[in-house]
């Protein structure tokens, strides 16, 4: 809950996130900033914040309120109990 | 791969894709139209000044905008790049503004040319647009002066050279701050000072070169822009001046720069800020008259009767002007005129006074520089060594110039002689120091209402006053309704002391400043009160129950989960989520994404046995590097996230809290046992201080240290909290010291006589601190804050003390050491996973 984890889809490292209101989210691994690992970021319903240098990007559009981004988004959803990413 | 190159395509200001906005069909508006080629700092001002007389039942609007942004405060752009301001806090009108205002916005749009006889406008999406009437306002960019190598055959410049001008150029430079090491910078003006000191923030190698023989030399003086230099080289900026860029090189990428003199210097980002050009091209080809800009008469028309301009891309009786002010008073001007609000409005031109941080040195210029006639009176206070330098200029008994450097307090008179040519003191030395005898400093109260506070608006004390009399209750309000502050913002202190003064201290305080999270609109006492009456234990609850409309804030997340541990101990209800990455795994994050994990060594003290359990562990788990820290412990760093839980077993040692905001490590010196100075067992005490309050979580880290006499080998003097032995059985304790990027010694607490008092009173002041601190407030920032008197009184109160107490010990039963516990089963099933699969960590070369 609310917590991140990161996965590896197709050849493509994608960090997925189950917020507290139960969205899914999948979003580039790596941070575009310096590549800071997003999956230990920290969450809520509107932004992701980077664990390294504490960059928030938006889920709405992936864009950041500094001048790193935009993060790239995945649409994902839960299948019987798989998530599936699609690029 | 998103992340390289291109940067950040977000348009400033804009609205969400999809969203349109219907107007009424052309043929039905009767209103004349009005056509702004610009949507800069004049051009959307001049549409702001436009509504502001009602001018949208006249007119309809239509502004083009060569960039596709809304419209933004170009001034800001410095602190941008600096990372002091945020890009989103500069954005002055946003596309929804010029739709809610019924103005037609053609952003991401450039005009080429203007059709003067058919009165129409072709831009280079193929459009025409009919037009009444024509404001240009289109502004300057950045020069790059003839330069072998600067460009490509396509004519674009060379990748790793930037302009400074618009926040696409910006973000490309913020951009590269990531990758570069070295910059050079052209151009000693305000612009190439303020990307020179921005860019050196970064952490970048600066270099600027200057082809003038003095900084600024358009307005200061060669002695003053000497000083300037010394504390431009003090920031670690080099500068070499009176010399000329002649070459760039590099094929791909920028890799350097070759001076007249054959001197090379190397870079990998170039900036360019070596003076700025009216944007005319649009005004020549339309046949209009353009000498170095856009020629204006007194009511900014051009040679055509409906064709006018504004900003920086006008010149008016021969000046043209590269600030906002003389900008926006076009703006203000050419509403009246168009409008007929007031048909006869003319310009006469500006007196410019510029008030400006440059480089972080304070600047302040007005007229002339030095003496130009043989009976000016000149008078000059130069201070190398403070970095001041003062010069005023005087003809015929009025001030014609004024310098200050280093120091601006006298600006507030000058600016008033200056502007309105008030009578001067006999004693000309008055005019730039306040001298104890006389009469002092122009404080705010004495202020006459017409001096001018806001340069960039034109905002009087006068107008600060009024707002304040009209209602507005805070510093903000004031700034949204006057906009005194809204330009480069270097008067907002001023624009403070006057609202504070007016209101007569009545003023509401940006509410926001007193939470302890940002999520949560509460004060830390509030919020601890709601807490415990509400009972919520978990972060999610606090949300739920306090947050506006409950919902979650992600950077209230860390602060949230700390407070809560102090408030309930081993009641609090834990979320992985409400924790930051260093506390939900237990060790510090490291640039790769690796960790480090530093054992617990209590007092600095260790054993052989421990020392080969720690290598032996560094061995077999590959550490890249094993380091003893400045806290006097071991540092096993680059370690892959899955491999903690493992190496925590094999270690077989607790948690040494080295990533927390909690207490860290008590460092002691050798004390009496071994050494020949030693007046107590500092060893011991520090072992048992670290035992008893280890891991205590608070709003910001604690290192603490104890020292067995006053020659301090264990540097407890600058600690959170710090225990000299002074004899006899007796200790000092020191709290609020600070050697990180603040230097401070602590304040002396009280002076004990038994490590017994040394214990409780330490819990006592922690306690203290965790309660009543703020988020992130260190003890360096919090004891002056607070005062130490207020904490010797709360200590000297019984009933206080046994609160603390009892508040400290609840925190210390809730110990468990975080290793033991989630090495043998993780608290989530992912805590352990790696968050980069696909990156082969550590990054870093085994030493
Ligand atoms: C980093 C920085 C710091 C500064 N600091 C200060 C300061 O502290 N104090 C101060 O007084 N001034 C400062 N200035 C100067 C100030 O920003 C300018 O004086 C002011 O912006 C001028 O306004 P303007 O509208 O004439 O031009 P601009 O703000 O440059 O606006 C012109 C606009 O017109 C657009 N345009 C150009 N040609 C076309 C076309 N053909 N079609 C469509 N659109 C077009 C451009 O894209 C631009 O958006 C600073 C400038 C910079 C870059
Ligand atoms: C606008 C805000 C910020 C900008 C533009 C910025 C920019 C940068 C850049 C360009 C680097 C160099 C990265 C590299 O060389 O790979 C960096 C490193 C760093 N930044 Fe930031 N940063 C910002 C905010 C912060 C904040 C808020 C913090 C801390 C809370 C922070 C902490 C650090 C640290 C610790 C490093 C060094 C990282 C390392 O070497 O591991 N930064 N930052
Ligand atoms: S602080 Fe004093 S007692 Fe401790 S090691 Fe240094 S000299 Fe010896
Ligand atoms: S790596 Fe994400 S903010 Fe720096």
């Amino acid at each position: 809950m609310g917590e991140g984890r990161a996965f590896v889809v197709a050849g493509v490292q994608v960090a997925v996130f189950r917020l507290r209101d139960g969205s899914l989210h999948a979003t580039q691994a790596a941070c575009p900033h310096a590549g800071g690992p997003l999956a230990d970021g920290q969450t809520d319903v509107d932004v992701l914040v980077c664990p390294l240098h504490l960059y928030a990007y938006r889920w709405s559009d992936g864009g950041s309120s500094g001048p790193a981004g935009p993060l790239r988004l995945y649409p994902v959803r839960a299948v019987d109990g798989d998530l599936l990413v699609t690029a | 791969m998103a992340g390289m190159g291109g940067g950040d395509q977000r348009v400033l200001g804009g609205r969400p894709e999809g969203v349109t906005s219907l107007h009424v069909d052309d043929e039905l508006d009767t209103r004349s139209r009005i056509v702004v080629v610009g949507n800069g700092m004049a051009g959307a001002r001049f549409v702001e000044e436009v509504l502001d007389r009602g001018g949208d039942e006249q007119f309809c609007l239509t502004v083009f905008g060569d960039e596709p942004h809304g419209n933004y405060n170009r001034i800001m752009l410095s602190p941008v790049l600096a990372g002091e301001s945020d890009e989103d806090e500069i954005v002055l009108n946003s596309h929804d503004w010029y739709a809610d205002n019924g103005v037609i916005l053609r952003a991401g749009v450039r005009v080429e040319r203007i059709d003067t006889a058919a009165k129409q406008v072709h831009a280079d999406d193929g459009s025409v647009t009919p037009y009444d009437h024509l404001v240009l306002a289109t502004g300057s960019y950045s020069w790059v002066p003839p330069m072998a190598g600067v460009r490509r055959d396509d004519g674009s410049l060379l990748p790793g050279v930037h302009g400074f001008r618009t926040i696409d150029e910006t973000r490309a430079m913020l951009e590269a701050t990531g990758r570069c090491r070295r910059a050079v910078v052209m151009g000693g003006g305000l612009l190439g000072l303020e990307a020179a000191r921005a860019l050196q923030g970064h952490g970048l190698q600066v270099e600027l070169v200057h082809a003038m023989p003095w900084l600024m030399n358009a307005q200061l003086s060669r002695e003053a822009g000497a000083i300037l230099e010394k504390s431009v080289e003090q920031l670690g900026i080099t500068v070499h001046l009176d010399v000329l860029a002649t070459e760039v090189l590099g094929d791909e990428h920028v890799e350097g720069v070759v001076l007249k003199d054959g001197r090379r210097l190397d870079c990998d980002l170039l900036v360019v800020a070596a003076g700025v050009r009216p944007h005319t091209d649009v005004a020549v080809r339309s046949g209009l008259e353009v000498e170095r800009a856009i020629v204006v008469d007194d009511q900014l028309r051009t040679d055509d009767p409906d064709v006018y301009a504004i900003g920086e891309c006008a010149q008016h009786r021969g000046s043209v002007y590269g600030l906002v002010a003389p900008a926006w008073e076009h703006a203000k001007v050419l509403a009246d005129v168009l409008t007929g609000t007031d048909p006869d409005a003319e310009y006469h031109g500006s007196r410019t006074a510029t008030k400006l941080k440059v480089a972080g040195v304070d600047v302040a210029v007005m007229g002339v520089s030095t003496p130009e006639r043989d009976d000016d009176e000149f008078l000059v206070i130069s201070e190398p060594k403070r970095g001041v330098h003062l010069s005023v200029v005087i003809r015929d008994d009025k001030l014609v110039g004024a310098t200050l450097l280093g120091d601006t307090r006298k600006v507030a008179f000058l600016t008033q002689a200056f502007d309105r040519g008030a009578p001067l003191p006999e004693e000309r030395i008055r005019l730039l120091v306040d001298l104890s005898d006389g009469a002092e400093e122009v404080g705010v109260a004495e202020m006459p209402a017409g001096s001018q506070v806001c340069n960039c608006n034109g905002v009087s004390k006068g107008d600060i006053c009024g707002a304040v009399a009209d209602g507005c209750g805070s510093v903000g309000a004031v700034m949204d309704r006057t906009r005194a502050g809204k330009g480069c913002g270097s008067c907002k202190s001023l624009v403070k002391q006057i609202v504070e003064w007016a209101a007569d201290g009545d003023v509401a305080e940006d509410p926001a400043a007193s939470w302890y999270v940002p999520g949560i609109p509460l004060a830390k006492p509030a919020l601890m009160a709601a807490i415990r009456e509400q009972d919520l234990r978990s972060v999610s609850a606090v949300f739920a129950a306090l947050a506006p409309g409950g919902t979650e804030d992600a950077r209230s997340k860390m602060g949230l989960t700390s407070l809560l541990k102090l408030i309930w101990g081993a009641d609090f209800v834990p979320q992985k989520d409400g924790e930051f990455i260093n506390d939900r795994v237990h060790a510090n994050i490291q640039r790769d994404g690796t960790f480090s994990v530093v054992p617990q060594m209590k007092g600095g003290v260790t054993t052989p046995a421990q020392l080969r359990r720690i290598a032996d562990v560094a061995e077999k788990y590959e550490v890249p590097m094993v380091k003893v820290t400045g806290g006097q412990r071991i540092d096993l760093l680059g370690v892959r996230k899955e491999d903690l839980p493992a190496m925590w077993s094999d270690l077989g040692m607790p948690s040494g809290y080295a990533y927390g905001k909690s207490m860290r490590t008590v460092k002691t010196c050798v004390g009496s046992d071994f050494c020949r100075f030693g007046l107590d067992d500092s060893t011991q005490l520090g072992i048992d201080l670290e035992t008893r309050f280890q891991g205590i979580e608070s709003p910001a880290k604690i290192k603490m240290a104890v020292v067995g006499c006053p020659r301090n080998c264990a540097e407890a003097y600058v600690k959170d909290v710090g225990v000299v032995a002074v004899g006899a059985g007796r200790w000092e304790i020191y709290v609020g010291g600070a050697a990180g990027a603040t230097v401070r010694k602590g304040d002396l607490l009280a002076t004990v006589s038994s490590g017994q008092e040394v214990m409780t009173l330490t819990g006592r002041f922690l306690q203290y601190y965790r309660e009543n601190a703020n988020w992130l407030e260190r003890t360096y920032d919090f004891v002056p804050r607070v005062g130490l008197e207020a904490i010797r009184e709360v200590l000297d109160d019984e009933a206080a003390c046994a609160e603390l107490d009892a508040g400290i010990q609840r925190s210390i039963d809730a110990y468990t050491d975080p290793w033991g516990q989630d090495a043998a089963e993780p608290a989530t099933p992912g805590q352990f996973r790696p968050a980069l699969p696909l990156v082969a960590l550590p990054q870093v070369p085994v030493r």
